[in-house]
């Protein structure tokens, strides 16, 4: 599905990944993992096409295509989710009122009629059935005053709704406490399909005890320095990130 | 309440036939100048009494002796009043027997306005009065208001059929020497809306005016007057929308709305004049003057939605005399390119324990300049008066101007005023969420503007506010850059 090849990239001036290569196919989990500063955010933003990341070397692409030829809108398009580290407020425009827009320009980008009202409810009360979210919830202002774990169960709402090929969680486990977390891994794992796939990204092993991973990698000054299974990350709670650096 | 189409054809061809065209068909319009003979033929085409040709007269000399006025924060050529013809009325061909024979021309523009009579159908509950270039042309559901003692119509006609109505009121919230151009509009005004509720009355559906500007080197000045009779209620709705012209345009419209004791009046307006081009050249100057009183008990609610206009100046005001009077204001002033709006309300407490409020929503983008002014006046008698402003600014790109001037005048202890500001920009992490979500720049940009906007887009009534969202979209097409 997604194949990264060589990537180098920069933002501002400094280069952050330094030749990375991935493969990723449907079905699979991938965790990604590594300490502060390794590079973990800078590939789900260059995957994303986050403007201030520039692609200096190497290729990605999906399904076939080229990502850097792609706007950030054209990969959503694709079926490129990204569940932010940070998600952004915007005041005024409801949990409701933003999803039916993505819906609605992705749909209109394959050259389909909107969503009927009637089929976007239905769809709305089980997503947010399956991630235990108040339907109050969804008339607020799109994380405007939320909490963290709110901000993160509102993420993947999102990536419920909207159904993506490639999922990316970056950070979903910080700011979560064990309930929200919980639940959130169960509605990433209810998602789970042999036609999609999950990147997820994350400092700590402890949402890959809900999210188990396929592959897990190891993220080292822009480069994936070690790759296993999930044992990987078990050994990386015990022993922490040092043995990592030494070895590479 | 549904009206069919033969029915609303009736209407209309009625209207026509009644109301629609005396006028001269080689002389529509005047030959650009102002006098007192132009003020003096003016009156004279519509036929109007002694009285009102006096009060025309008053006004325009008035309006000779006075300057046009520079401390709005906007920057303009200053019209030539001599170069306008200050009358112009639709050309009348024939008699119509049926709706077919209308000038299609005439039905596309109503069309293009979106109030087709496929469209007039389907919105049943909205009367509507058209104001196309001056003389009102229809006005349909005139009956049903009728019946509830409810007069709306051409301001015109008004002043023909309600005359007595008319001398009470006209000129009473907004004399004719109060600015230069409301004198200017006292002198020239061709014609607007004028709409009386009487006592215990709730009006059962929207009113609602279009205005347009259509002939070139025109300019427009309508007059409308609101009556709401004690314990009555009304909503209005105006809408205008000016075709692309070269030349700037003049537009100087006064309304004055009166609520008498324990009366409701909502009046709405969404404005989308000619802006001018990309590069500033052409649009509509808007110099408006707007104000209510409001008696004992009573309220007056003023929501517009400013995307239009090169230049505009507009200030809908609300004195509020009576106790426990209530003067709202709600606001979104949209700037692109090189606009320039100067916009905002004053609120005058004069009678005891009167309330205000006053949400105001600043858009920016381009070059343009956007300033909110409003001034919130206590009055010595004023006890407990209480006034709440909000004002907020949005900006887009580094080339635009948010600017709020606020003037707070208090000489009673008891008053509790008040205000809060904030401004914002669009953030680069807003659009790229959105992108990321699969929603185009633009489309993003709407997003965020609607959200910010949503506070006065909902005091709008339903179909309005639907309409104005598209318009603040539309507004903003091609400033992502």
């Amino acid at each position: 599905m997604l194949t990264i090849e060589n990537l180098h990239a920069k933002v501002e001036g400094k280069q952050i990944l330094n030749g990375i290569d991935l493969d990723v196919k449907a079905g699979e989990v991938h965790a990604i993992m590594g300490p502060n500063g390794s590079g973990k955010s800078t590939l789900s933003s260059v995957i994303a096409g986050h403007q201030d990341y520039e692609v200096i070397q190497g290729t990605m692409l999906m399904e076939g295509q080229e990502l850097s030829d792609l706007s950030p809108e054209e990969r959503a398009h694709k079926g490129i989710f990204l569940s932010f580290q940070y998600p952004i407020e915007i005041p005024g425009v409801s949990v409701t009122n933003f999803i039916k827009t993505a819906i609605n320009a992705s749909r209109k980008a394959k050259g389909l009629e909107d969503m009927p009202a009637n089929i976007m409810l239905k769809k709305i009360r089980e997503k947010s059935a399956l991630l235990e979210i108040d339907s109050r919830f969804l008339s607020r202002s799109l994380n405007e005053g939320f909490s963290g774990g709110e901000k993160k169960r509102n993420e993947i709402f999102q990536m419920a709704m909207l159904e993506p090929k490639l999922s990316i969680l970056d950070e979903t486990d910080s700011g979560l406490d064990i309930d929200a977390l919980k639940v959130v891994a169960n509605g990433v794992n209810k998602l789970r399909s042999k036609d999609n796939a999950v990147i997820v990204i994350t400092h700590y092993q402890r949402l890959l005890e809900y999210i188990v991973p396929d592959f897990v990698h190891v993220l080292w000054e822009g480069k994936i320095v070690k790759s296993g299974t999930k044992d990987l990350a078990i050994e990386l709670e015990e022993k922490g990130y040092d043995w990592i650096k030494e070895m590479a | 309440m549904a009206y069919t189409e033969e029915e609303l054809k009736k209407e209309l061809e009625n209207k026509e036939y009644e109301y629609g065209f005396y006028t001269d068909i080689d002389s529509d319009t005047f030959p650009v100048g102002l006098n007192e003979e132009v003020v003096r033929r003016i009156s004279q085409k519509k036929n109007e009494p002694d009285w009102m040709t006096q009060w025309r007269l008053k006004a325009f000399e008035a309006w000779k002796n006075m300057e046009e006025p520079d401390w709005a924060n906007v920057q303009y050529k200053k019209p030539d009043y001599q170069a306008i013809s200050y009358y112009s009325a639709p050309k009348k061909k024939d008699q119509y027997k049926s709706l077919d024979e209308v000038d299609p021309e005439l039905l596309k523009t109503f069309e293009k306005l979106g109030i087709s009579l496929d469209e007039q159908k389907s919105l049943t509950g909205v009367a509507v009065d058209i104001v196309m270039d001056s003389v009102s042309v229809a006005t349909t559901f005139k009956k049903t208001l009728a019946e509830k003692g409810i007069i709306f119509c051409s301001i015109s006609e008004a002043i023909q059929e309600h005359s007595e109505l008319v001398r009470k009121y006209l000129g009473t919230i907004i004399p004719i020497k109060d600015n230069y151009f409301a004198a200017l509009n006292s002198a020239v005004f061709s014609d607007g809306s004028f709409c009386y509720i009487p006592k215990g009355v709730r009006c059962p559906m929207e009113l609602s005016t279009y205005f347009r500007i259509n002939q070139a080197g025109t300019g427009q000045f309508e007059r409308t007057l609101v009556i709401a009779d004690e314990s009555s209620y009304v909503s209005y709705l105006e809408g205008c929308t000016a075709p692309s012209r070269d030349e700037n345009q003049l537009h100087a419209a006064v309304v004055e709305l009166i609520a008498l004791d324990n009366a409701e009046i909502k009046y709405s307006t969404v404005q989308n004049w000619f802006p001018g081009d990309k590069n500033g050249k052409g649009g509509v100057y808007n110099f408006v003057t707007k104000r209510g009183i409001c008696h004992n008990n009573s309220k007056i609610s003023w929501t517009q939605v400013e995307t239009g206009s090169a230049v505009t100046w507009k200030y809908p005001s609300c004195i509020l005399k009576g106790n426990h009077s209530i003067g709202e204001f709600y606001s979104i002033a949209l700037t692109n390119n090189h606009q320039q709006a100067d916009t905002g309300t004053k609120m005058i407490h004069i009678g005891e324990n009167t309330k205000s409020t006053i949400i105001s929503k600043g858009i920016s983008a381009g070059q343009s300049q956007n300033s909110y002014r409003g001034l919130v006046q206590v009055h010595p008698k004023a006890t407990n008066a209480r006034n709440f402003s909000q004002c907020d600014s949005l900006l887009m790109g580094n080339h635009c101007g948010a600017h709020t001037f606020p003037y707070i005048e208090v000489k009673n202890k008891t008053a509790q005023i008040e205000h809060e500001a904030t401004t914002s920009k669009i953030g680069e992490d807003q659009i790229f969420y959105c992108n990321q979500r699969g929603i185009d720049s633009e489309k993003a940009i709407a997003l965020v503007v609607n959200g910010f906007s949503k506070e006065v887009l909902n005091k709008l009534p339903m179909e309005f506010a639907v309409e104005a969202q598209k318009l603040l979209e539309i507004s903003l097409e091609g400033s992502v850059g």
